[in-house]
């Protein structure tokens, strides 16, 4: 198992920079998530550090090892793509097998490790069968069975799920996870999904047009956004963004907002033009004497909880709230905001304003 | 737009039941929302509706009027698909014209040119009326699929999961849009979907469908609160409820075989001792894994939980749901 580091690295495609300078550390055996939407160069970071593309410039070590212009073969990595391909006439066993045989591994040994692995993923009993015939999990579960068997230093997942139909993909998402809990390999995991990146990663980079725009741990980026483009990408309903033009002293706690003082983190530094005030849904509440008001546009009930769309003076914003409270299309309210969790973006650049709450997360 | 009442029907593919003696009223200006897996019967229930098919037994009536032996034009009910099919050679305007060109229909031009200015306006398209169709956004596309239904004056709009094929984002928008136009225009909507949220978002009345059956029909609070299966009961909440045998807790009622645990059916830092097992930060909310007696536990808890996998935490039912062995709400 492994430690990968990853130095500025950058990768050009002709005029067009695929990666810009990028840097970040996946510690020995965890889940590490890439997301970002098509085109922000997660799957081209990947392809990197498995050593399917070498980088224009910047190192990757693996174990301490500068990799960075190694073929993959030199490696010693896994790799699941989304569409998997399986050797279709072999059966199950033999496709597992195929790593290892053509490592040239005694007989013995292949047999003891097809099946310690059939065993890890629950498919002993359909190792005989041909893998023409098999539901997609069971394909998926093969296909892992054959990065697995080789003992890599490390898996690459390129959207394993991707190609699953909504309620089968969070099955396996958990049984990933599970999986990977048992073995603790070292798996980098590209995915556009971010409740996916949530539910499964230990650390989560997020990228766009080639630029890292935050690296941490999912609450770190959930509740610390660096940008605005993580706040929206992350979390459904995403970030509320009400835009103000204003100023910003240093060691403030609160804001103007059309005229009303809403508190937030110690700012810790002083800021003037068109601001950001960002809040998650649930971070908003109802309340009669909030002098910052709104007007209930709609209502979804979620069960415990629902969402209460408002349109107010700065903008639409949405409420996370307990479906006790009732609330009617119409009606006028107070809002009230948890201020310790509000972040300040600057809304020319989309940079988050330093405070309280995300010093130490943001970097730089 | 007119009620809608559904009366004993059934239709059969040679053995199996698709529909089963489905009785159901959708009241005038109603959102019902049919919920269930694939298979439940619920778009054979839509195509029974608008004539495409014809039930086996039972009577389907419009208005307070039967309607079994009109033709699907005649029962004028407007259907939207899950994959929007625009005209890819005509303009917005003329994809949204098309239905009322109609030679059953005979509208005077000004009528036309009138409703798809309505329509537009009421989607947020009147900018996009001349776009050829194949120059919109996914999202675009499919509301102009759904004004298609709109611009007719129909009795019932049937929607088979039309917002299916759209990003997560996109889906969420168009939720609040559709029960806005809905509200707005009075309409009375069957929505055939096997996404739990839209149903809770979106309906006034929810019908769940279990293997052609209807189990139960009610408010999504209704559905949600008071199930009357555990059927019912896992179509609806997330995490999923847990389902655990019934005599792993004091309490529970006779005949109860397993007790259902919403999130916040379960106290914690009381009663027995359960194993954390992994701790899911997925922002709005943070999920717990436990594993309490050799079975697994799935609930909510504060998004800043010290909690970490191998701690151990308490647990104690408050006001579970209870079902007997045929998986029927007790208590």
């Amino acid at each position: 198992m492994a430690e990968i580091v990853i130095e500025n690295i950058r990768k050009e495609f002709g005029s067009f920079t695929a990666v810009e300078s990028s840097s970040f550390r996946i510690e020995d055996g965890e889940f590490f998530m890439l997301l970002g939407p098509s085109g922000c160069g997660k799957t081209t970071t990947l392809r990197m550090i498995a050593g399917l593309e070498l980088p224009t410039s910047g190192a990757i070590y693996i174990d301490g090892e500068d990799v960075a212009q190694r073929p993959a073969s030199e490696r010693d990595i896994a790799f699941v793509f989304q569409m998997f391909a399986l050797y279709p006439h072999m059966n199950v066993r033999r496709n597992i097998s195929y790593p290892l045989v053509s490592q040239g591994l005694p007989r013995a040994q292949v047999k003891a490790k097809v099946a310690e692995v059939a065993r890890i993923l629950g498919i002993e009993d359909i190792l005989d069968r041909p893998v023409g015939g098999l539901s997609g999990g069971d394909r998926q579960r093969v296909a892992l069975g054959r990065a697995i068997v080789r003992e890599p230093k490390a898996f690459m997942m390129d959207e394993p799920l991707g190609a699953l139909d909504a309620e089968f993909r969070e099955h396996m998402a958990e049984e990933l996870r599970a999986l990977h809990d048992r073995m603790g390999a070292t798996t980098v995991y590209v995915t556009h999904d971010q409740l996916e990146a949530m539910q499964m990663g230990d650390k989560i980079v997020v990228m766009n047009h080639g630029v890292i725009e935050q690296f941490g741990t999912p609450q770190d980026i959930y509740d610390k956004p660096a940008t605005m483009f993580v706040a929206d990408f992350i979390g459904s309903p995403s970030m509320n963004f009400l835009k103000t033009h204003g100023n910003v002293s240093n060691g403030a706690r609160e804001v103007t907002l059309e005229g009303s003082r809403i508190p937030v983190p110690e700012m810790y530094e002083p800021f003037e033009g068109e601001l950001v005030f960002g809040v998650r849904p649930e971070h908003i509440f109802l309340s009669d004497s909030g002098s910052y008001r709104g007007e209930v546009r709609a209502v979804e009930y979620l069960g415990t909880t629902q969402i209460v769309t408002l349109d107010t003076h700065a903008g639409p914003a949405k409420a996370r709230i307990s479906s006790d409270r009732p609330a009617r299309p119409g009606e006028t309210v107070g809002l009230g905001f948890n201020g310790e969790t509000v972040t300040l973006f600057d809304g020319h650049s989309g940079r988050a304003l330093k405070s309280s709450l995300n010093e130490g997360v943001l970097h730089g | 737009m007119a009620d809608v009442a559904l009366r004993g029907i059934t239709k059969r593919f040679g053995n199996t039941s698709a529909v089963d003696t489905v009785t159901m009223e959708i009241p005038d200006g109603a959102f019902v929302v049919l919920l269930g897996p694939t298979g439940a019967g619920k778009t054979t229930t839509l195509r029974l509706i608008s004539g495409l098919e014809a039930p086996d037994a039972g009577d389907i009536e419009i208005a307070g009027r039967s309607v079994l032996n009109d033709t699907p034009a005649q029962r004028n009910v407007a259907m939207v698909f899950q994959q929007y099919s625009l005209y890819p050679h005509m303009s917005v305007r003329e994809n949204l014209a098309f239905p009322l060109k109609s030679p059953i229909l005979k509208t005077p031009p000004d009528i036309i040119r009138q409703r798809v200015e309505e329509v537009a306006e009421v989607l947020r398209i009147p900018h996009k009326l001349d776009n050829k169709a194949t120059a919109l956004s996914g999202g675009e596309m499919q509301r102009v699929s759904i004004g298609r239904a709109l611009v007719r004056s129909p009795n019932i709009f049937l929607m088979d999961e039309p917002l299916s094929s759209l990003d997560a984002k996109l889906r969420a928008e168009l939720r609040v849009e559709l029960k806005r136009i809905q509200a707005d225009l009075g309409a009375t909507l069957l929505y055939v979907t096997h996404d739990q949220i839209e149903a809770m978002t979106m309906a006034t009345h929810v019908g769940v469908l279990d293997e052609g059956r209807l189990v139960q029909f009610g408010s999504p609070r209704e559905i949600y609160e008071n199930p009357v299966s555990l059927y019912v009961a896992s179509r609806l909440g997330l995490p999923r409820i847990n389902a655990l045998p019934a005599e792993l807790f004091s309490g529970a009622p006779i005949g109860a075989k397993t007790i259902g645990l919403r999130p916040e059916h379960i106290r914690e830092g009381a009663g027995l001792a359960s194993t954390v097992t992994r701790v899911e930060h997925l922002g709005d909310q943070t999920r717990l894994h436990l594993r309490f007696e050799g079975h697994d536990i799935v609930t909510l808890a504060d998004a800043h939980t010290p909690l970490a996998p191998g701690d151990s935490i308490a647990i104690q039912p408050r006001n579970p749901l209870w079902f007997d062995s045929q998986g029927a709400r007790i208590a």
